[in-house]
């Protein structure tokens, strides 16, 4: 059985659990990073996932994408202003696998990421307002400014994080499916992470925990290339397989998908997010992606580290919302006018939610002491007695 | 009242609660099958089976980050560390996480996990095996961490920590698995951050926490026998938070403080604990405040020498002497 398909078109989830015979030769050989073939939007759309959806479905994730990357373009524009302190990792690039996977998720499902987390915020419904303010600092902000760009949350949502430690959300992903087991919910938990976060250790772990337990959770490795100036050749030992095919290791389904086509993404995804909520197996997808800004907005040698060439390469030839954009065209769902009016309107919610965010306030002094422990948050309930906390 | 063991009053204060709410859950390594590496979780296996007791993987920082996780979603787990000094492996999940998530989320998150497990020195397991990490914890914001040293104090901080929505770590000791003392029948929970009077005195308060309380208690013996001063022992229980009254009023009445610990000495717990006294009790001490921590390098195996790196009865006599 052929695990991936050479056009990484279509999927094969490992179901059994048989090993495979990798041969020497094929694991100590690095391979250069695989980038997406071209992707056929109009073909993928007709995959499973894809078919049934209605054109205002088809046309919300074109929104969704545009937002973010709106949103994104703006708060550059504030950090580059001094209005945002510490590190700013942009999506830019990478939004069609926030936006085709979250638009997987019921009721049920939940999803975490690291600190690249701006787009999968506003893809579950995070307004920019609170997100903008967030990273002004503001009391407005998500984590009423308590957290910045890296550590955005939303419960309500489903959105446990924002994490900020390279890897360290990996078991608090399988404790959200551990977790949706336990109470015999029907869900499933996303836990997103990087291609340089494969090399931790907490996420072999939660890899085996969660293959072991048949846990309901789909981690999914935005492979954009690079973990800040190290290219994945100079990081990862990994079969020519790809870097999902260490999922072999966990008797675990695995998958690649092409991050260029949402389509594409759905389709993967979905079926691990079945298999999850049907048969409560875990899966590990690789989605390939790049992004076009620096690691952070600190990050002055992006372009030392790669060519000029590679990013225009992709920006031209490889960027999800384009290509999609061209699809919608195509296929006749939207006009170009119709195209302006959404840019436009994400362009003015982004410089609306920047407005909000400088005009809302800082947090008071005293909130410092907020939010610390729960039960100091709650007197009326608060079982402990003695000091808490030592400033004088 | 009845007689029981250190051991049996950390499993009933597991059985009651695992009784009292269905969201907790045991996790650790050997927990359920082989009955706990200290038999504390002995026959919770046969008695609630194994939704409810799971044997994890030697993964600390996987299975605790994803307690954490589960504890996010409203499940209160109670995971076993083999040895408190196994935490390491695991100090993100148990540092970074546990006590910055809801801090991160402005308040949206609570973590209600605890891990529990021994920390101590004394038993010849050397130094990987000997540590005492609850001053890191009580450096921690977010954080709460306890020391029970009687079955009492076991059971009563162990149910409090479970009940609690907030991160409760749970300090134990494989040398007083064995102890016994008197436990009531009915039900009880002691409040996170009350101390204890352990013995009372008027000459010197000697203030322990962990198996140094029971070091101080033969100490004040002899002082008693041999030397007519009257000790009183003040036992912690509680690091993070803190009884500082109940330090203080000692202090306060005795006028002289002898500090006991088994953390090492530079940025332990009792440094903490001297710097409050001299802030609120100033005035009323007749002498330095003294300290007693174990000696200031790794763990050391040799027995005889392990038991002089510790804490001991003859040592606090002799500061205690120098300052009487
Ligand atoms: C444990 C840890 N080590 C190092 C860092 C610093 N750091 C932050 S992001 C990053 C690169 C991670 O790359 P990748 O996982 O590929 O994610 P990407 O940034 O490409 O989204 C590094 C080294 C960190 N935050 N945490
Ligand atoms: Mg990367």
């Amino acid at each position: 059985m052929p695990l991936i398909n050479a056009s990484f078109s279509t999927h094969v989830l490992r179901k059994d659990r048989k090993t495979q015979i990798v041969t020497k030769s094929s694991i100590s050989k690095t391979t250069n990073r695989q980038k997406p073939t071209k992707a056929i939007l109009a073909k993928d759309a007709k995959s499973p996932a894809n078919a049934d959806l209605s054109k205002d479905e088809l046309i919300g994730f074109y929104r969704e994408m545009v937002r973010i990357r709106r949103f994104e373009e703006r708060s550059l524009r504030a950090y580059q202003q001094g209005r945002i302190a510490g590190f700013l990792h942009l999506y830019i690039g990478q939004e069609s696998i926030a936006v085709g996977s979250i638009s997987l998720m019921g009721e049920n499902d939940h999803v975490i990421t690291a600190y690249r987390d701006h787009g999968h915020a506003l893809a579950v419904g995070m307004n920019m307002n609170e997100c903008m303010a967030e990273l002004f600092g503001k009391s407005t902000g998500c984590s009423k400014g308590k957290g910045g760009s890296m550590h955005y949350f939303d419960p309500s949502k489903n959105y446990w994080g924002g994490h900020g430690i390279v890897a360290g959300q990996t078991p608090l992903g399988a404790g959200l499916a551990y977790g949706l087991k336990y109470q015999g919910k029907k869900g499933c938990a996303l836990c997103f992470l990087g291609d340089g976060a494969i090399n931790q250790g907490a996420f072999h772990e939660s890899l085996n925990i969660a293959s072991l337990w048949d846990l309901p959770v789909v981690y999914i490795i935005e492979n954009n290339g690079y973990s800040m100036g190290t290219s994945q050749e100079r990081s990862s030992m990994h079969p020519d397989l790809g870097l999902a095919a260490r999922a072999e290791g966990y008797s675990m389904n695995w998958a690649h998908i092409n991050g260029e086509s949402i389509f594409d993404i759905r389709e993967g995804v979905k079926k691990a997010m079945d298999l999850a909520r049907e048969e409560s197996k875990p899966s590990l997808l690789e989605i390939h992606t790049y992004r076009y800004q620096g690691h952070s907005i600190a990050d002055a040698n992006h372009k030392k580290y790669r060519t000029k060439e590679e990013i225009d390469d992709y920006r031209k030839n490889h960027d999800p919302l384009s290509l999609y954009r061209e699809y919608l065209l195509d296929a006749k769902l939207l006009t170009d006018e119709g195209m302006k009016e959404i840019d436009l309107a994400a362009k003015a919610e982004a410089e609306e939610s920047a407005k909000f965010a400088d005009e809302s306030p800082f947090p008071p002094e005293s909130d410092i002491l907020k939010d610390v422990y729960w039960e100091e948050d709650h007197p009326d309930q608060k079982l402990s007695e003695g000091r808490i906390f030592f400033n004088d | 009242m009845s007689k029981i063991s250190y051991r049996q009053a950390l499993k009933d204060a597991m059985i009651e609660e695992l009784e009292r709410d269905e969201n907790v859950v045991i996790i650790g390594e050997e927990v359920a099958q082989y009955n706990g590496a200290y038999k504390v979780t002995e026959g919770l296996l046969a008695q609630f089976g194994p939704k409810r007791i799971v044997d994890a993987p030697i993964s600390e920082a996987g299975f605790i980050g994803m307690g954490i996780g589960a504890s996010m979603l409203g499940i209160r787990p109670v995971m076993e560390l083999m040895f408190w000094s196994f935490a390491y492996v695991a100090w993100d999940q148990i540092i970074n996480n546990a006590a910055s998530v809801r801090y991160m989320s402005g308040g949206k998150i609570n973590v209600p996990i605890v891990i529990r497990g021994p920390a101590n020195g004394g038993t010849g397991v050397g130094a990987t095996h000997s540590h005492t990490p609850e001053n890191f914890i009580a450096n921690t914001p977010g954080l709460k961490v306890v020391c029970p040293v009687t079955a009492y104090d076991a059971k009563g901080l162990l149910k409090a920590a479970i009940r609690d929505n907030d991160p409760v770590y749970v300090m134990e000791s494989t040398i007083l698995y064995n102890s016994t003392g008197e436990v009531p029948e009915e039900e009880y929970v002691i409040p996170l951050g009350k101390a204890d009077v352990k013995r009372e005195g008027t000459d010197v308060s000697l203030i322990a926490h962990g198996p140094s309380v029971i070091v101080c208690l033969e100490a004040a013996e002899i002082l008693k026998a041999e030397h007519g001063i009257d000790a009183e022992v003040v036992d912690l229980r509680s690091i993070r938070p803190l009884d500082e009254k109940t330090i203080v009023d000692s202090v306060k009445k005795t006028s002289r403080a002898v500090l006991v610990e088994e953390n090492k000495p530079f940025c332990g717990v009792d440094a903490q604990i001297a710097y409050l006294i001299q802030n609120q009790a100033f005035d009323y001490l007749d002498a330095p405040v003294q300290r007693i921590s174990a000696i200031d390098a790794p763990a050391v195996y040799s027995p005889p020498l392990e038991k002089k790196q510790l804490p001991q009865a003859d040592v606090v006599v002799k500061k205690v002497l120098e300052i009487c």
